[in-house]
């Protein structure tokens, strides 16, 4: 069933990417074959493929549990939150929550967690700051002025 | 006489004070990338590269770091093959089958020395076939016009998802995506955008660094959550470590077959190191008169695994120099270096930038006995290791991967763009559909295409040009059976499970 939903997935993206590609406008002076023929190429196998995937899939895989699924989402929004956040809020805090975070997920004991955080964010910023000479802010702008 | 200038050349620049230690530190961060489960090659030197850039090498040394961390996680693989019964990287599954057995019964120290020395002897060897294949190579690589080139690529498309893959459909469809997502941006012949949606980020395109660590090491935070990151052990006790030196003497043939399997295994454009140790464990296994012994921890079953990934290793440099074609997984991640370094492999490369061929070839002679070393008598050292839980390492592995990425383009949305693929590669891993096709289209898709174009130019859109010289001929024909026969030899090829506990 999982190969027939991404399967079907696929079907709608391959057909996708052969609509825009007619939209594309050719150059008056464009070679022979234009920025049209490649994308029709590919989408085309990527229909085939994604039909053979719908026709004959293979068994399903195992699926996390409920619970797992809700653990993995957390996940991307504490990676997303932190992709937001290293501009504005600087190097130190953001990495030592979002580490501390990912480490509870992966084993839930606090106190561990809380001192990896701790320490990697440290670890890290002397690093990358110093070792490697990347232009990383400690601490927020607006604390530091 | 040219090879032993063009070695001069190379040891000139493989002896000074910084190529040697950038080898020796990539070496030791190899290693313990391959030892860490979850952390292989290719990922390891995907997180690396951005960080590779901060640290203002040229070519040659940046390319020597890299090509020394691979080199090192193909040797430090095995480790936690061994002790654990869990493959440090991919190409080290079929250590397992031999290497666990061997060290439940209470031989893990002879397992390790013996699994060190045959890495050895497929590396090196690999390497002088290296030395000699790819300047052959590069010659006959001059004859490549644009048809040639693009029938080069769908062999290496096919291959890819011939042997790689349990379901021919996926790898192809993997293969679609990365050729898709290439497409997105600037379209190099006219200036015109594609794909892009009007999204302003989008119109460089999607850096393909990006997309590698996002589906290799993100991916790996997801999978570990799921997994709920069974902390890494000690699973077999390690007692003192002594040389085997009957057991190497005993395996000396299996370790030479084994290098000569995997290394042509590796030359193979998109084949690669788990082809190379699973074909060299399959013919070492056929060859056998007690075929029993295989995966109870039969010396022979550590060896040729082993000697087969690493000769693999050093073979899939050889299509990555001299076409720009890689032969598996992390020479895709290395091509990715150089083609940010704005080095474009090939034949041309080989003559007009011969210090960065050489450098590397000679490095990596001597990246070996280093390798050795650290792989032999420090081994010990190296398996403490696995004893980092991955509720530290993962949260690490993630704030450096960002930190990475950021560093190169200081954009949010590059970050973003990352998140997806992990959660895009978590899909692929579930689905069983291949990550390293997407790679590789996503890395060759604008070359194969520009390859096409400038083909229907030359012949004025004539299709019969693509079939017109007897290499192109000779590569579709490859591709052909490349993608179909696999799909004969399906049961020949069914991979041995590792036993449990």
């Amino acid at each position: 069933m999982s190969d027939r939903i991404f399967g079907s997935i696929l079907t709608a993206l391959a057909l996708a990417l052969f609509v825009s590609a007619t939209q594309l406008e050719s150059p008056f002076f464009a070679d022979p074959l234009g920025p049209k023929s490649f994308p029709f190429i590919v989408s085309g196998a990527a229909l085939i493929c994604a039909l053979s995937m719908i026709i004959k899939p293979d068994k399903d895989p195992l699926w996390p549990s409920i619970k797992t699924f809700i653990k993995l989402f957390t996940a991307i929004i504490i990676l997303v939150l932190y992709a937001l956040s290293l501009k504005k809020f600087g190097f130190l805090f953001p990495t030592a929550l979002a580490s501390a975070s990912l480490s509870y997920l992966i084993k839930p004991n606090f106190f561990k967690s809380s001192s990896t955080g701790i320490v990697l964010s440290l670890s890290l910023f002397i690093i990358f700051k110093f070792g490697l000479g990347l232009s990383l802010f400690p601490f927020p702008k607006f604390l530091t002025g | 006489m040219e090879l032993f200038q063009n070695l001069a050349l190379g040891f000139g620049i493989a002896l000074t004070i910084t190529t040697l230690s950038l080898a020796i530190v990539g070496c030791i961060l190899g290693t313990i990338i391959g030892a860490l489960p979850g952390l292989g090659p290719s990922n390891g030197v995907a997180i690396l590269i951005p960080l590779a850039f901060t640290l203002e090498l040229d070519a040659t040394q940046a390319l020597v770091l890299m090509t020394s961390v691979y080199y090192g996680a193909m040797y430090g693989g095995r480790i936690s093959s061994i002790l654990l019964n869990i493959p440090g990287d991919e190409p080290a599954m079929m250590t397992t089958l031999d290497g666990y057995p061997m060290a439940k019964k209470g031989r893990a120290g002879d397992a390790l020395v013996l699994s060190g020395v045959s890495s050895f002897v497929g590396a090196f060897l690999a390497t002088i076939g290296l030395m000699l294949l790819a300047p052959i190579l590069a010659r006959v690589a001059f004859y490549f016009g644009p048809a040639e080139y693009f029938a080069l690529y769908l062999l290496a498309f096919c291959t890819l998802g011939g042997i790689g893959a349990d379901n021919q459909a996926k790898s192809a469809i993997a293969v679609c995506l990365g050729l898709g997502i290439s497409m997105i941006g600037v379209d190099n012949s006219t200036g015109m955008t594609r794909f892009t949606g009007g999204n302003l980020h989008l119109y460089d395109g999607v850096d393909f660094l990006v997309a590698i660590v996002g589906l290799f090491a993100v991916t790996e935070i997801f999978v570990f959550i799921e997994s709920r990151g069974k902390d890494s052990a000690i699973g077999v006790k390690l007692g003192k470590i002594s040389i085997p030196f009957k057991d190497i003497y005993l395996t000396k043939w299996t370790m030479l077959r084994a290098t000569i399997v995997g290394f042509i295994a590796g030359v193979l454009p998109g084949a690669g190191a788990s082809l190379g140790s699973f074909l060299a464990y399959m013919s070492e296994k056929s060859l056998s008169k007690e075929k029993g012994s295989f995966g109870t921890g039969d010396i022979r079953g550590v060896a040729a695994p082993e000697a087969g990934n690493n000769a693999a290793a050093g073979g899939a440099l050889v299509p990555m120099l001299t076409l720009g074609v890689p032969g598996s997984g992390t020479t895709a991640v290395l091509l990715a270096l150089l083609m940010t370094l704005n080095i474009t492999p090939g034949p041309l490369l080989f003559n007009e930038r011969p210090e960065v061929v050489w450098g590397l070839i000679a490095t990596l002679l001597i990246a070996n006995f280093v390798l050795l070393i650290l792989n032999v008598p420090l081994v010990k050292i190296f398996t403490k290791i696995l004893q980092v839980p991955a509720s530290f390492l993962l949260p690490g592995v993630a704030m450096i991967s960002f930190v990475g990425i950021y560093s190169l383009s200081g954009s949010y949305f590059d970050l973003l763009l990352m998140i997806g693929f992990g959660v895009l590669g978590f899909t692929l891993r579930k689905l069983k559909i291949p990550a390293v096709p997407v790679i590789l289209g996503i890395l060759l898709g604008s070359h194969m295409e520009v390859s096409l174009r400038r083909a229907m130019v030359l012949s004025n859109g004539d299709w019969t040009y693509l079939f017109d010289s007897y290499i192109s001929v000779g590569l579709w024909i490859a591709a052909i059976v490349g993608f179909v026969a696999p799909i004969f030899l399906r049961s020949y090829l069914k991979k041995p499970t590792p036993i449990g506990d």
